[in-house]
Formats: structure tokens, sequence, C-alpha cells
């Protein structure tokens, strides 16, 4: 049939029908469009939480090798491989690397980008271009950063205190803390996207007590974003002003009170740790919801425990300075909110937990990442109750023991759900599976390395070796080189997804919609999903993780 | 840049952006997102006033003679014009909400010269800080047994003022260009967000200086 | 020799083995939780496993009534068990931080990477702390640059060591031995050989070092307090005889005085170090903003001279200083 001038063609709908003969569909957001400005000036939310993807993974990379020489040095008592100035460098910048630019972007920035518009049914955040500029933000902190590494970066620890940090040093403080500062607002500005699209993008019938638990742990985490990054953003101006022109406010000889730095840091980097593990713990319900083919039990609680947490983690500070010389009442006050805050997380995982019984669980790997993450955050979390404690803290302050702890959450928790994350909805972001010995394999890879590294630091510390210590006493040795021997295997197990995720994107099998039998709207449009992610929009009219007994679920073809 | 968005059907609905599905949603997304955006600016500021507070209580008398040294008639003047240029504003929003952009850009415009009035008057005290030698750093100089914390009155003096002053200037910017926009009717009943938020945006940083004013100027004067 | 153990650090003194105590109970409480989500994890994992691939789960909270009860058991529980881990914790660091009275005051300067420690009776050790054992020592702490942190494992206590004010450290060892002192609070380049040791011994061993030459190279050139009193012309204002300029300080310390803006303070270790260096912001009531700022003119440890000479000085006599306490 030919068209004759008269016939006009109809106008094209914005996201396209058709599929190829392999089931996958003919156009969608990953080649809509090509070349470096298709990326680099893109609105969509998708694209942009893949940029984050890339700037991540090269801090990680960067960070890891900070640690990997760490782990190296501490092999032996003495510090013989490298001047202690060098190490000083090193753990700060680790400290500063992994915690302001991969940490607490990565799930939000890569997965919360790509997923809540979907799982909302939205056709995308609420400030697309905000959204870019985010990226853009971290870049440029990032770049500052990389500026200051190069030339030799920062000797403070990462928390910077002063007056160290002010008039003692004369390394890059400046850069390194307007490096933080710039890709502080990223932060702000991400969180602020966040919310107000959770509150003002939800397709019809999308309540909020339908919503994914996935979105309410991001929506906690972006409160915290919202009102503790300020602070810290002000109070690293203020070193740098110091640093630079030692008026006094953080000066003691000019009147100024270094305790008051402490403060004004720990009421961001407090709540900083659960924009952390809030997304992550906000992954791991969805992880379990799918693996185990039912709905999360107590989804109320599990919604509110999120936000509890984050309104909570703000007035708990100050158990980072149970030692530091305020009043013991004030040490008081802080340990019984601090054991408050652990109500909360002992709720979710008792929840996920409840979740298993009688579920319909299969062994895939995201679920491994969800039970490694849940053993791992059980341990580090009971350990912060530990430190929590006014009569522990005092011996295990600034000790080995500190530094296990939060890298049992942040990296048996954080990360591993981060991992989880990615292995569950990397077939709904590229169109692709990834080859599953090779997936299992690194996670239990990932999983015995990280407790040979970490579990040893509790023993250390315990016994009273400091932290930040290029050198140490000989009878420590022998757990320092189990633990640097774990971080070896460790190390591995995070290459590994490196090489199969790339393998996969060109030979990896194409992925259909929903190849884990999944709940919720990112799984009702296709791997990958179209520019503006659904055909037609969708309207909800069930109640999250709704498996109907005895009914196929739909997609479950399984590769 | 926009795969697959801008083609068809959106050329009568230019104001409407693509992923908002009627001019409501975008215009209470808009309202939310600058609401949320001034509580950040509050924690922001939030910080340096927490600092204030702790050495205010700590240096009573120091920061009363610091505040002392302070031109309270050129501050009181500054805080009226302040509060005139959030009228013009509030005026302004109101002109392109009932479709007057010529009126809202005049307001506009008559909103940026208090501004800048505001802002040439702070560069006279800051002009008269430096002559005094009060600027904190290796020239401040006070006679008086506690300079040090005279100093540190004057620090926070600069960092709140001088944030607060950053924040005029962006504000200055984007009312221009909110004025040149309302100008060429760019602005509707339908659409004034840009507008509306950039009111909010003023009134905020207004809202600032009314609590800089007392805690800066005002210290033991009864 | 310094003793290593495998898991538990020595334990020189009554508050460490609360510590130990206290740590221990913490401890059955993480093993036991983490052993039971551990083992119902894996136990639900075996049994509920996916037989086929659309198998789903079974809901079991919205149709068990029952599922609210078990949310509220199991917040309640573990609230209640960390209330008694907190307020027993508390307890531990009351005794941590609680010195008792009739201790022993030492003084302890840290700076950039050393530690400085004066006896009560004015000797000087450095990086090194002899002491008794049964002996309660109280060691009154200030740097004199960065925040330091003045650590001893065996002792299980932490205390910061700050610039801007006194902090205090103490204990009680109930055992002999060597054990290791270490800068707790990362403060630069050597942080890591900002250590040293606490030497705990018998008494009649203890005598020994005392009458003997002084073990470790001591720190020269610090005059003592009355010296200072009258070297840095204190003495001229400050007479028990003449009150009109100057507030007299015989029998000062540890009573309460009034001041010019009508607040109060006791006066105690840190007043006197303020008053010498920034004798202005509090002035007595009834007396002139006349003393000069020794700011600068003065190092933390002859501060420290000054103000246990202060503290020495007792109300009936100017005569010659008492040594220490």
């Amino acid at each position: 049939m030919t068209t004759t001038p008269s016939e006009a063609p109809a106008p094209p709908t914005t996201a396209p029908a058709a599929t190829l003969p392999d089931g996958s569909p003919r156009t969608h957001y990953l080649n809509a469009a090509y070349g470096l400005k298709s990326w680099l000036l893109t609105r969509d939310h998708k694209r942009i939480a893949l940029l984050y993807l890339f700037s991540v993974t090269v801090f990680f990379a960067l960070g890891g090798l900070m640690a990997v020489l760490i782990r190296m040095e501490l092999v032996t008592p003495q510090g013989d491989l490298f001047q202690p100035d060098t190490y000083n460098r090193l753990f700060t910048m680790h400290g500063v690397i992994m915690v302001f630019f991969f940490l607490i972007p990565s799930i939000p920035a890569v997965l919360g980008n790509f997923l809540i518009p979907l799982m909302i049914g939205a056709k995308d955040l609420a400030f697309p271009r905000i959204n870019l500029f985010s990226w853009y933000l971290y870049t440029v902190g990032g770049l500052f950063t990389l500026w200051a590494l190069l030339h030799g970066g920062v000797d403070t620890g990462w928390t910077f205190y002063t007056p160290l940090s002010t008039n003692y040093v004369t390394t890059a403080v400046v850069t390194v803390g307007l490096g933080v500062f710039i890709t502080g607002f990223s932060s702000i500005l991400t969180g602020l996207n966040f919310v107000v699209t959770i509150h003002r993008m939800r397709a019809p019938g999308m309540t909020w007590f339908r919503l994914p638990l996935f979105v309410w742990g991001h929506y906690a985490t972006s409160l915290i974003m919202i009102l503790g990054t300020p602070v810290v953003a002000i109070t690293i101006l203020l070193v740098a002003v110091e640093h630079v022109f030692h008026v006094g406010i953080f000066d003691p000889k000019l009147g100024g009170d270094p305790v008051l730095f402490q403060h004004l840091f720990w009421f961001y980097s407090h709540p900083a740790v659960y924009i952390m593990v809030l997304p992550a713990m906000a992954v791991v319900s969805e992880l379990v919801a799918t693996f185990a083919h039912k709905p999360i039990f107590g989804y109320k609680f599990v919604a509110f425990a999120s936000i509890g947490i984050a309104v909570l983690g703000f007035f708990v500070w100050g158990h980072h300075m149970f030692v530091a010389g305020q009043s013991i009442y004030a040490g008081v006050v802080f340990s019984v909110l601090s054991m408050l805050v652990a109500v909360p997380s002992a709720i979710k995982v008792f929840n996920w937990t409840a979740t298993l019984y009688k579920g319909s669980i299969s062994w895939d790997t995201p679920m491994l990442y969800a039970l490694g993450f849940i053993g791992l955050f059980t341990i580090g979390g009971l350990t912060g109750v530990m430190l929590a404690t006014l009569g522990i803290d005092a011996h295990v302050h600034d000790t080995y023991f500190v530094i296990a702890h939060f890298h049992y959450i942040m990296v048996g928790g954080a990360i591993m759900g981060y991992l989880g994350g990615l292995h569950f909805w990397w077939p709904k972001i590229t169109g692709r599976m990834y080859p599953v010995f090779w997936s299992k394999l690194s996670a239990i890879v990932v999983f015995v390395g990280f407790n040979v590294t970490f579990f040893p630091q509790f023993i250390l510390g315990y016994l009273g070796m400091p932290r930040r210590y290029h050198s140490y006493p000989p009878e420590f040795q022998v757990l320092n080189v189990m633990s640097s021997a774990g971080a070896t295997v460790l190390g591995l197990g995070y290459l590994m997804p490196l090489v199969y995720f790339l393998w996969s994107l060109r030979y990896g099998p194409k992925a259909p919609s929903n190849p884990w039998g999944a709940t919720g709207l990112e799984w009702q449009t296709t791997s990958p999903p179209p520019v503006l992610n659904f055909e037609t929009p969708p309207i909800v009219t069930a109640p999250p993780y709704t498996y109907p007994a005895g009914a196929p679920i739909p997609g479950v073809d399984r590769v | 840049m926009s795969e697959g968005h801008g083609s068809g059907g959106h050329g009568a609905r230019a104001d409407l952006a693509h992923h908002f599905d009627s001019y409501e949603q975008q215009k209470d997304t808009a309202t939310l997102g600058m609401w949320t955006f001034l509580v950040t600016e509050i924690l922001f500021f939030g910080g340096l006033f927490a600092a204030y507070g702790v050495y205010r209580a700590s240096f009573p008398a120091a920061f009363r003679a610091g505040s002392h040294e302070l031109d309270i008639a050129l501050g009181g003047f500054n805080t009226v014009v302040l509060i005139a240029s959030s009228l013009t504003m509030a005026l302004a929003v109101r002109g392109g909400q009932t479709g007057k952009g010529k009126l809202a850009a005049a307001l506009l415009g008559l909103t940026m010269v208090l501004g800048t009035v505001f802002l040439v008057v702070k560069g006279f005290e800051y002009h008269h800080k430096f002559v005094e030698h009060h600027v904190p750093g290796p020239t401040f100089h006070f006679e008086g047994p506690e300079a040090n914390h005279v100093q540190m009155f004057f620090v926070l003096y600069f960092a709140l003022t001088s944030l607060h002053a950053l924040h005029m200037v962006i504000g200055i910017l984007l009312v221009g260009y909110v004025a040149k926009r309302a100008w060429s009717g760019a602005y509707t009943p339908r659409n004034y967000n840009f507008l509306e938020g950039t009111g909010l945006y003023w009134h905020f940083v207004d809202l600032v200086w009314i609590f800089l004013f007392p805690l800066l100027y005002l210290i033991g004067r009864h | 020799m310094i003793p290593s153990s495998p898991l538990l650090p020595d334990q020189a003194s009554d508050v460490a083995r609360s510590v130990d105590h206290l740590m221990l109970f913490a401890l059955s409480g993480l093993v036991f939780f983490s052993a039971l989500i551990a083992t119902l994890v894996l136990v639900f994992m075996v049994k509920y496993r996916r037989k086929s691939s659309d198998q789903v789960g079974i809901d079991i909270y919205e149709t068990n009534p029952k599922s609210h009860v078990l949310e509220l058991v199991w917040s309640v529980i573990p609230l209640s068990l960390l209330l008694v881990l907190f307020g027993w914790g508390t307890k531990v660091f009351f005794e941590q931080n609680r010195p008792p009275a009739g201790a022993a005051q030492y003084w302890v300067t840290g700076r950039q990477w050393m530690w400085k420690i004066q006896h009560p009776d004015g000797r000087r050790e450095i990086n090194e702390l002899h002491v008794p054992v049964g002996r309660a020592v109280q060691l009154k702490m200030i740097s004199e640059d960065v925040i330091h942190d003045f650590f001893v494992p065996a002792f299980r206590i932490h205390v910061d060591v700050l610039p801007s004010r006194y902090t205090t450290y103490w204990f009680k060892a109930n055992r002999t031995g060597t054990f290791h002192l270490f800068c707790g609070q990362y403060c630069g380049v050597e942080h890591s050989k900002m250590v040293g040791r606490i030497v705990v011994m018998e008494p009649r061993a203890y005598e020994a070092w005392l009458a003997g030459e002084k073990t470790g190279p001591s720190a020269a050139g610090v005059a003592s307090g009355d010296e200072l009193f009258v070297a840095k012309s204190c003495n001229t204002c400050h007479r028990p005889d003449s009150a009109a300029r100057a507030p007299i300080l015989n029998g000062i310390f540890g009573t309460q005085v009034s001041f010019n803006d009508g607040t109060k303070a006791v006066v105690n270790d840190d007043y006197i170090r303020e008053s010498i260096l920034n004798p202005a912001v509090k002035v007595v009531s009834g007396y002139q903003p006349v003393m000069p700022t020794f700011k600068g003119q003065i190092s933390e440890e002859e501060l420290i001279q000054l103000v246990n000479y202060v503290k020495s000085l007792k109300a009936a006599s100017l005569a010659a200083p008492e040594a220490g306490q």
C-alpha cells in the first residue's frame, strides 16, 4: 500500500512499541540517540544514572586502591612501606573519597535516579535539568579532589579535626574542602529532587502505602540529604577560611573552640551514615520480597522505621564525642538516644527475616547479596550498640573496633546492598543478563573476603590498637596479617563483577521485561525501558508485592 | 539531546514540561521544590547561627562591644530597604499572576534597585570596618582587653553578612532575568512558576536579614 | 616486656574489669541475636526453597492478627535490653570519669609528638609514667597544640587532651606491670610514635625508683611555681596584705567568686589558667581590669606550675608553698 500525499502519517508516538525478533524492544533509552552530546546534555534520569555509575565506579577504584596500599603497609609492625606522611595522606584520601564520592552518592544517584520515576509510574524526576546539574556538581567536586590528590592530597583524616586541619598542616585542605563542598550540593539537589518527585509525580492510584519500600527508603534518605548536608557545607567553609586567614573560629589561642567544630561536623556526618545505609536497606526490602515471592512482613512498620531512622539519626551525633571533653551528662543523653535509633533498624531485620518464613525462596545472586547484608548489618549494627554504650566506647574509641564497626555497615552493609541492587536491576538497566555462575561466585568471594578482612579488626581494637597508626606494637601483627590477606580476597571479589558486567553488555543474553518474576512498575515495562519509561502511563490498583496465590507471575520466562 | 522529546503535539503547550501531566502538577512541583530548597538554606545559615550562639554565650561583653561598632542607622536603613523590596517583589509576582507582565517587570526593576541600594550601603559599612581595622585577620586591631573575642564577633559578622550578600547578588541577577522574561510576556496565570519561585527566594533572603539585624546590630542596646 | 594476650588486653585496674564484664554482656547479646538471625535465615532459605518458578510465598502478615503483636514484641524486647546496656554502660562511664577524692594529682602536657608528665612532687618524665600499685592517680591534661588523646588499653579509658582547657584522666592500678600508652586522637605526622609506657611498681620498687636516678630523661628548665610567681611579678599585686589592687589568692582555690558582670564561678584549674591568659574576661567584682595578659609569654607547663602553686596557697600564710596536691 502506498501513501498518497493527502494521507498524512500518524503523529509519532512518544515511545516505540515495536519489538525485535528476540523479544527485546527496538528503541529504548540507550539507543534513542547516540553521541557524546546526547549523554552529556541528557535530561533523562536513566542516562544520568549511568553517568553516575561511571563516576562512582572510578572513585570506588581509587579509594579501593588506597585501601590496598594501607593494608599492605599494615602487614608489618614497622612503618616500612611508606613515610608516615604518605600513609596519613592515604588513609585521609581513602576516607574522603569513599565517604563523599562513593558511598553517599552510589545507591541514590545510580539506582535511585534510575528507578524512582519508574517505580512511581512517572516519566522522569520532577526537575530533570537539576538532576543533570547534580551530576556536573559531583563531577566538578570530584575533579577538585582529584587535583588535590595529584598534588599530594590531605593528611588530616577525613574528619578534618581542628586545630590540626586549620593551623597545623600545609596540605591541600582548601582544595579538598572545596571539592567536598561542591559535591555536597550535588547531594542536596538530588535529595530535593527525590522528595518533590515522590510527593508530586506519582501515577494515578499510587498512594503512599502502595509505594515500594525502595521509594520509602529513598524518601527518608533524601530528608537527611536536605537537612544535614548544608551544615557540613558551611562547616567546611569555616575550616577553609580559618586555614587561610587564621581568624580564630576554631583556634583556642584566639578564643575559638575546637570542639565546636566537632559538633558541627558530626551533626551532618552522623546522619550521613544513614544516607549510606538507608538506600541499601531499601534495596534489600525489594530483594527479599522478590526472591521470597511474597510481600515484606510488616510493610508499614518497615516504611515508618525508615523515617524513624532518618529523624532519630539527627539527635545522636554526640556519640562520636563521648571522650572529647564534653560533659559526661551530655554523653548520657547521646548514649540513650543512640540506643533508641537502633530499634527501627532491628525492626527491619526482624521483618526481613519473618518475610522469609513460608516464602518461596530462590537463591539468585541478588538474594545472596541481600542475605549477606542482613547478616553483616546485624553484626555491624550490634557493634554500633556497643559503641553507643558509654563504658565500652571509652575504651574502644578511635581504635580498630570503630573501624571494623563502620566497615561492617558500610562495606558489609551498604556496598553489598549496592551490588545486590546492581545485580537485580542490571537486566532492566542494560537489557542483558550476566553469567549466573560467576556472579554467585563473586558474591561468595566478597562475603568471605570481607569477613576475613574486618573481623580481626574488632579484636585488634579491643586489644587497644589505635586507628590511623602507621606503625604498631609487634603483638598486633598476626591479626593485621589476617586482615590484609582478607583484603586481597575482597579486592578480587570486587574486580569480578567489573569483568562480567562489562562482558554482559556485549555477550550477555537479552533480558526479558521481568526475569525475576518481581512486582513493581519498573518490571511492567521493557528491558531496557523506553525513553519516557512507559508506553502507556500506568494506573495503580493494587498494594505493592502482590503475588496472587497460584497465579502465574507475568513475564517469568527465565533465561 | 532530548531524545524523543519535543516531537509533535507540544507546540501548543510549550510552557508545560514533557514530564508533567497538567499545569497544576507543574505548579505544585515548582512550589514544593522552592520551599524544599529554602529549607536547605535555613540549615546552611543555621550552622553559622549556631556558631554565633555559642560564641555569644561565651563572650557576651565582647560581642556587645563589637556590636556597638556597627552603624545602627545604616543597618536600620538597610532593613527598611529590604522590606520595601519584598513589597515590590510580592506585587511583581501578583502582576505576573494576573498577566500584567509589563507592570511586573517594572516592579521587578524596582526590586533590583532596592537590592542594589542595600548592597551599596553594605559596601560602605564594610569600607568603614576596613578603615577602622575591624576586619579579622592580620590587620585587626581593637583597643580593649578582649580583642580576640571582639575579633570573633567580627568573624561572624563578616561570615553572616557576606553569605547574605552573596545570596542578594544571586537574587538580583535572578530578578533581572525574570524581569526580562516578564516584560516579554512569558508569565501567564497558567505558568508563572519561575517568577513565584524567585519571589519566594527573595523573601527568604529578606527574612534572613530580619534575623541578622537584631543579632548583629542590636545587642545590648535598650 | 609488655605481655601480650590473645583476645583481651591486660586488665590492670578494677575499672578495666568492669569494662570487660560490660563488654562480655554486650557481646553475648550480639552473639545471641546474630546467631538467631543467621540461623533463622539459613533455615528458612533451605526449608522454603522455591520449587517451581511461579510458586509464590504465603503472606502471613495480613492474615495473621498476631502480626502486630509480634512487631511489638520484637521492638520492646530489644529496647529493654538496650536500655539495660545503656544503664550499665553509664554506670561504668561514671566510674571511668570520676576520680575519687584524695587521688594523687599529676599533670600531663601533650604536644606533637610526646607526652610530658609531672608528678605531684614536681618530678618530670617524658613518655613514661611510673606509679605505685594501688594508688589512685589523677591526671590533669592539656595540649600545647592540637587535640591528642591519652589512651591506656590496660585501664580501658580514653580521654581527649585539648588545647583550650584541662581534661581529667584517672586510674588506680591493681597489678604491677608495664602497659602501653597510646595517643588516641590523630594529631599529625608522627601520631603513631606518640606512644609511651605506664610502669606500675610494687611500693618498695617504687620507693627505690624515686630515690635513685630519674629513669629516662627529664625535661629541664621549667621553674617551680613559687619561682615563677615572683619572676612574673604576680606577687607585686596578689599580696595578702594590701588587697587594693588584686584579689588575695591564699585559700581562694575551690571557693566561689563573683564577677563584675554579675556572673559567678568556682575557682578551679581552668579558671586560674584562663585568668593568667585572659585576665580581662572575668574580673572579680570590686576590682579593676588592670592585670596584664601573659598570653604568648608563658608555656602550658609554666601555667601548670602556677596553677599548682595557687592551689597550694592556704588561707593563713604565705610561707614556703607546699609541694604538690
